[in-house]
């Protein structure tokens, strides 16, 4: 099945409680985080703990993702290099363009390479949090074929955008619109930006519910509290259940009858129909909205 | 609170600190240590614990461990620990290691 | 040597103690129990019971040296009678006395002081932290301390085995000839319901209050007809260490996903309906519990007869929203508890004894449905230590863990299953304070365990998606993380004496090393 990314949860990368409890908390990926949650005096010290993280804790239940420092600060590199050795599923890279993503890419490969891992098995997350790489968000996603998904960053952007950021979010709806357009047509995944008021549930709901609605696939966290929420706007309607249920059961039918092709409602159904189908009742039986 | 001391041996190549520095927190489920040349050659080790009777002994030989692996001689470890993780002290001794050297 | 049904090793009679009945069980077959009489002054027309100081209390009462006096712990970390008190009686040359308090704070600190000067030789608590256990874990009370439980307190001086020669009473509001309650005055503290069996059986009970008011003092919580004499002092307590201000629901991530999953558990066991009752602790974890409860409550339209315990503003929320017909309140935890125990008449007053009483024709906690519980150890029998740390030294007691984990159909332990480095389940508890017969869940944020002999429940928690896990696995996913940890190491004295609820023996604390 293919990994859910309805919610990536940002951990700070010098705090060892919250490492250690960061994989139980619900989220479908951690984001453990170099950048900003890590004051510059302690750079060295987070990366050489959230290496160690990696290592020792057991992560299996979640997507393990590593926010490195960009690659342009003396940190990024380093970064890169210490952390692709203990094989993160995933890094999250910021400010993410063209050029800095293909570096990533090189550098991976060859410590993939020197460690004996298979060269492409550290995956990619573009974080997209300026005004260049929004506008190349294309080609950033091209840019290697370790990218499963972009994460859009609107404080930073707006502040690229020299624009304010609101509650609302009016400001980053081209945004999440082109993110979660290009996305869909490179069939990666789309995960919005954070809600940073972490004690407005109403507005949270919301903006996710906002964010879906563009076509977003999911959204970071800042707070293990937003997790379940975040889930609940994700969480398949009834109308989408029934509909994928009734997918898959045409498509027993025709198995049966040993049709290769069928379709439902006039409609053809081809493999992607399918996979989504299974994928939202995967989901529903996980959420405990239909028995298995 | 107790003090152990690691005579230094004769058959590996032995790295120096030459300052003094700090790694870690005072937090919960974290460790600070703070390194510190010394003219001994030995490996000094001051350790305080929230869980001395319980782990004491797994913390010593943690820090004493990342000490030689890091091949590292003359040195005095102060560690407060507060409950840390045997991979929170490896890596904060290294880091604070590191930033000595 | 003797041992308990759970095969903890006691000696058949421990000095300062007496003799040791071992823990046999949770629930006895011996049921024809009887009071003790009391032996009073009667107080005739035109006697005057105010006094003018406490020193004038103190020459009427005659304490001699081996005495026995008790007070309540209604003004909690605020108390400054339990001190003021014995300050008075160390000044006399007293020694040797028991003091039977229904439980010891941090501010009973100038306790430790009378402690090695032998005013004080005996302690009696429910539950204890600070400086005293502190000192009584290293051995320096000359007697074992004993330490009860909520229920357990009452049995033992309405029974006699415990016996009080002068009950001191700390009251927030008094009147002339001895009424008292708790909801007015500068130190109020709410309901008195651990007071209740000291005035009740003590020889003489003594009123000590910093709000006296003209007879008589409305609403009544303790009569008159229990009251000798009454002393107006300056102040009997700090306000900010009696009641917190509002009681908020904790932010911690990994308190609120147990909290979530305990909820979840008692869902699936089907007691959520009509009628139903609940207790919980006012602690952060216990708390977020009965937010979760309240959401799914709320959801289902279900109505339930009560909440019981220490009442917090939160339970006087889920009253006043229709969510329980009544509050059984035994002591209030903060100011919204106290307003509503003052103005609500469906938050009921309990006494200490009807709230968990084993030798009474029925306690409060028999009617409980649902109880969560915190717990410091808990083994693989689901014994429970809540008394002392896992250094050995003692910080904390039942209080009303065991009675009410003995009476609720349904006691879930809910607790991180790591606290710091600290594994929580281990092999056996340092101390057990709670039998594992009367535990049916434990719940950590790493996965749920039910008792084994509560094979409907396990069958219940199979058909939903809850991590279930045996406890021995639960202890082992601990021990993976944190390491094993090395036993701590105890001498053979003996400095404190656990009694169970029924005045059995369930354990005794050690001296630490």
């Amino acid at each position: 099945m293919q990994k859910l990314r309805r919610t990536m949860l940002f951990m700070p990368g010098n705090n060892p409680g919250m490492l250690q409890d960061a994989a139980i908390l619900g989220a479908d990926a951690i984001i453990l985080d170099l950048e900003d949650a890590v004051s510059l005096t302690e750079k060295d010290s987070a990366r050489i703990l959230v290496r160690d993280a990696i290592k020792y804790i057991d992560y299996s239940q979640v997507e393990v993702v590593v926010r490195v420092n960009p690659l342009d600060t003396e940190f990024g590199p380093q970064d890169v290099d210490v952390i692709a050795r203990v094989k993160p599923d995933t890094l999250l890279v910021p400010k993410a363009d063209v050029e800095e993503i293909k570096l990533v890419d090189i550098m991976l490969a060859k410590i993939e390479e020197e460690e004996g891992y298979l060269v492409g098995s550290i995956k990619i997350i573009a974080l997209i949090e300026t005004a260049l790489g929004l506008e190349t968000v294309y080609e950033v996603i091209k840019a290697s074929q370790r990218m499963v998904g972009v994460l859009l960053g609107g404080e930073d952007l707006t502040a690229d955008l020299g624009i304010t950021r609101t509650k609302e979010g009016e400001e980053i709806f081209y945004a999440r619109n082109k993110v979660a357009t290009v996305c869909r047509a490179l069939r990666v995944d789309a995960i919005d930006t954070p809600f940073t008021d972490t004690n407005d549930y109403e507005g949270l709901t919301k903006d996710t519910a906002r964010a879906k609605s563009l076509g977003l696939t999911g959204k970071s966290a800042i707070n293990p509290r937003q997790i379940e929420i975040i889930h609940a706007v994700f969480a398949p309607t009834e109308v989408e259940l029934k509909q994928a249920l009734r997918v898959l059961a045409a498509m027993e039918e025709a198995e049966k009858e040993g049709k290769g092709v069928f379709s439902l409602d006039g409609k053809m159904i081809d493999a992607p129909v399918i996979n989504r189908a299974r994928t939202t009742v995967e989901l529903g039986q996980r959420l405990g909205l239909i028995e298995r | 609170m107790f003090l152990i001391i690691v005579e230094k041996s004769n058959e590996v190549i032995y790295i120096k600190i030459t300052k003094i520095a700090k790694a870690g927190t005072l937090e919960s489920n974290d460790i600070l240590i703070m390194v510190m040349p010394n003219d001994s050659g030995n490996i000094e080790l001051e350790l305080e614990s929230i869980v001395m009777q319980q782990f004491g002994d797994v913390i010593e030989q943690v820090i004493l461990h990342k000490v030689k692996e890091m091949g590292i001689e003359g040195i005095t470890i102060k560690a407060q620990d507060k409950g840390a993780l045997d991979y929170t002290i490896g890596a904060r001794v290294e880091t604070a290691i590191k930033r000595a050297i | 040597m003797i041992k308990t049904v759970l095969g903890r090793e006691l000696p058949a009679y421990i000095e300062g103690y007496g003799e040791v009945k071992p823990f046999q069980g949770a629930v006895s077959n011996e049921r024809i129990k009887t009071r003790k009489a009391v032996k009073l002054t009667s107080v005739i027309p035109r006697d005057q019971k105010v006094l003018a100081s406490l020193d004038q209390a103190l020459d009427k009462l005659n304490i001699i040296d081996g005495m026995t006096i008790s007070f309540h712990h209604h003004l909690r970390n605020g108390d400054h009678v339990l001190n003021m008190v014995l300050e008075a009686l160390a000044k006399r040359g007293i020694k040797n006395l028991t003091v039977a308090a229904s439980s010891i704070f941090p501010i009973h600190a100038p306790l430790v002081e009378h402690i090695k000067n032998e005013v004080v030789t005996g302690i009696v608590a429910n539950y204890m932290s600070g400086p005293v256990p502190e000192a009584i874990s290293r051995g320096e009370l000359k007697k074992p301390a004993l330490m009860q439980t909520h229920g357990g307190r009452p049995r033992a001086i309405e029974s006699g085995d415990l016996h009080i020669d002068v009950a001191f009473i700390a009251a927030p509001t008094a009147d002339t000839y001895g009424n008292i309650n708790g909801v007015e005055g500068k130190s109020a503290c709410g309901a008195l319901g651990y007071a209740v069996s000291d005035a009740e059986y003590a020889d003489k009970t003594v009123v000590i209050t910093d709000n006296l008011v003209p007879y008589p003092a409305c609403p009544i919580e303790i009569s008159q007809v229990f009251i000798d004499y009454v002393v107006q002092v300056e102040s009997i307590g700090d306000p900010r260490g009696i009641v917190s201000g509002t009681t908020k629901i904790t932010k911690d991530p990994v308190a609120l996903l147990i909290a979530r999953m305990a909820a979840q558990v008692i869902q699936a066991s089907g007691l959520i309906k009509d009628g139903m009752s609940f207790q919980t602790g006012a602690g952060g974890t216990s708390l977020a519990v009965a937010a979760e409860l309240k959401d799914i409550m709320k959801r289902e339209g279900v109505i339930g007869s009560f909440a019981a315990g220490g009442i917090t503003g939160y339970l006087v929320e889920m009253l006043e929203e229709g969510l329980f017909r009544a509050l059984f309140d035994v002591q209030c935890f903060d100011l919204e508890a106290i307003k509503s125990y003052r103005n609500n008449k469906q938050h009921q007053f309990m006494s200490a004894s009807m709230y968990g009483n084993p030798h009474t024709k029925g306690a409060v906690v028999n009617n409980l449905d649902i109880m969560i519980l915190g717990a410091t150890e808990i083994d693989i029998a689901f014994n429970v230590n809540v008394t002392t740390g896992s250094d050995g030294v003692i910080m904390g007691g039942s209080g009303g863990h065991s009675d009410t984990a003995a009476g609720a159909k349904l006691s879930i332990v809910v607790t991180n299953l790591m606290k710091a480095r600290l594994p929580i389940i281990k092999d056996k508890v340092t101390t057990i304070t709670t039998p594992g017969e009367s535990i049916d869940v434990v719940v950590t944020e790493r996965g749920i365990a039910v008792n084994p002999r509560r094979v409907d429940l396990i069958e219940k928690l199979r058909k939903t998606e809850l991590p279930l896990l045996t406890i021995e696995e639960l202890k082992l996913k601990a021990e993976k993380i944190t390491g094993v940890p090395k036993a701590i190491k105890t001498s053979d004295k003996i400095v404190a004496v656990v009694e169970y609820r029924d005045g059995s023996v369930i354990d005794v604390v050690r001296m630490v090393d």
